[in-house]
């Protein structure tokens, strides 16, 4: 079947099998690796895109279900050459070392702040606990989006790439 | 890597469309909502279906109101627009507290409660949750539609009755005023299914429990309901002696298994427990004590 699908702003029409996941199609149709295919049972959050307004786990979605829908993965989170405030943030805080869960983690906590630009410990901890992260301890993942939440104003005004800011990890040293 | 086999695929644009899909496809056919049970399941070949009716475009059926004295939920209402909608949470704050502890926020996105109740898992939530609320089932078929009382919506472990070429459009609960009710589980972890839950639904008349609604999952119950202990409360003062022994007869009369998730002991011991603490917290409630 032919499916068109706007990911990132761009439509992409593609013929594909019923059959497709939405994370197949992201990583091996179009060539978008940044979307991580992990436990495959809708458990541990590296999938996780934006379907029209809301994450979702791609790897219990059809591309299909995405006919005619749009499509938010990593790769659109920066605009115009500077990275959103959220990816800032992770880089700030120590957010990640492996990276395998980060671009999942990033998508949810984006839409998380879209919707509560200023979330308690525990709200980002409720947002994210359908995430798994092997190497953190989520303790820098929850820094890296309550900085997020105080930069996010600043950081979407156009300017230089930001530098190297102190995290709070680092700021309490 | 876990991949549906080959499967046929097709988009319903109204409800209409969707019966006239499931008519010509036959019993092989299954709808296609949030697939956060489906999809899986045909991922491990414990469902094969030759052909799919995607309904995610029938958004007349995604709905949470009030009308008529029934709060009404529309089949495609995502986990996360019930959980959103304060109007369901300020009529029955039980359906709040499950939607809570369902899987996990981004699972809530897409996951919806039609496709919840038709997957018809026996440790599902909100199954519990209508049994509670003595909630009712709406059914569309080619000739119309027709009403099952939540109670005898399920026929087995994964079974309803919802047949071939049918698609359950709508959960219809009463409003009735005096009333309160919570819903009360234990997992293993944040997003898994429950070890236990129940889910109660309580109407006083000052002191005395005028009705009981209890609804068990994971354990057992027959209909997911504990019938005998409502019986018990109905008329009864509502007392903590009283919620004691309403819990000890709701955990006699249920049949949980050992499983991965824990010993049928415990899990009997859970279904007790955890009727006494949603009772008391349905019981606060309905005094205006709690939220």
């Amino acid at each position: 079947m032919q499916i068109t699908v706007t990911v990132n702003d761009a439509a992409f029409t593609r013929e594909v099998e019923p059959r497709l996941l939405l994370i197949h199609f992201l990583r091996d149709d179009l060539g978008l690796t940044g979307s991580h295919w992990g436990c495959d049972t809708s458990n541990c959050g590296a999938c996780v895109v934006w379907l029209d307004e809301t994450p979702v786990k791609s790897c219990t979605v059809l591309a299909a279900m995405a006919d005619g829908h749009r499509v938010r993965t990593v790769e659109g989170l920066a605009a115009d050459g500077r990275l959103d405030p959220v990816q800032q943030g992770f880089a700030q805080c120590h957010g990640l070392q492996c990276g395998f869960c980060t671009p999942g983690m990033m998508l949810t906590a984006r839409w998380l702040l879209d919707h509560n630009p200023d979330p308690t410990a525990e709200e980002i901890r409720e947002a994210l606990s359908g995430q798994v992260c092997r190497c953190t301890g989520y303790e820098n993942i929850v820094r890296a989006v309550q900085w997020t939440s105080k930069h996010d104003a600043a950081g979407r005004e156009p300017g230089p790439a930001a530098g190297r800011e102190p995290g709070p990890a680092e700021e309490t040293r | 890597m876990q991949v549906p086999a080959q499967v046929e695929y097709e988009k319903a644009a109204s409800v209409e469309h969707a019966l006239a899909l499931l008519a010509r496809y036959g019993p092989e056919a299954r709808v296609l909502a949030g697939g956060h049970s489906l999809i899986p399941m045909m991922k491990l070949r414990l469902a094969q279906p030759e052909t799919l009716i995607d309904i995610n475009g029938l958004t007349e059926l995604a709905y949470v109101r009030v009308s008529d004295g029934e709060l009404l939920i529309g089949a495609l209402t995502r986990h996360a627009e019930l959980l959103a909608a304060a109007v369901a949470g300020e009529h029955f704050a039980i359906l709040h507290d499950a939607e809570k502890a369902i899987a996990d926020p981004v699972v809530r996105n897409w996951g919806t409660i039609g496709g919840s109740l038709c997957q018809a898992d026996p440790s599902e939530d909100l199954s519990a949750a209508f049994a509670a609320l003595k909630a009712t089932m709406v059914i569309c078929h080619p000739g119309g539609t027709r009403t099952v009382p939540a109670r005898e919506f399920h026929t087995a472990p994964f079974e309803t009755v919802v047949a071939p070429g049918e698609l359950l459009t709508e959960i219809r609960i009463p409003v009735r005023p005096g009333g309160g009710s919570a819903y009360e589980k234990v997992g293993r972890r944040v997003g898994d299914w429950p070890v236990g839950a129940t889910g109660v639904a309580l109407w006083l008349d000052g002191d005395t429990v005028a009705d009981a609604g209890i609804g068990l999952t994971a354990v057992g119950a027959r209909n997911f309901a504990a019938a005998e202990a409502e019986e018990f409360l109905h008329g009864a003062s509502a007392s903590e002696d009283n919620f004691a022994r309403a819990g000890q007869i709701a955990a006699e009369h249920c049949r949980p298994v050992s499983d991965q998730r824990g010993p049928a002991a415990y899990k009997r011991h859970l279904a007790a427990e955890l009727t006494v603490r949603a009772l008391r917290r349905a019981l606060r409630r309905a005094r205006g004590e709690d939220t």
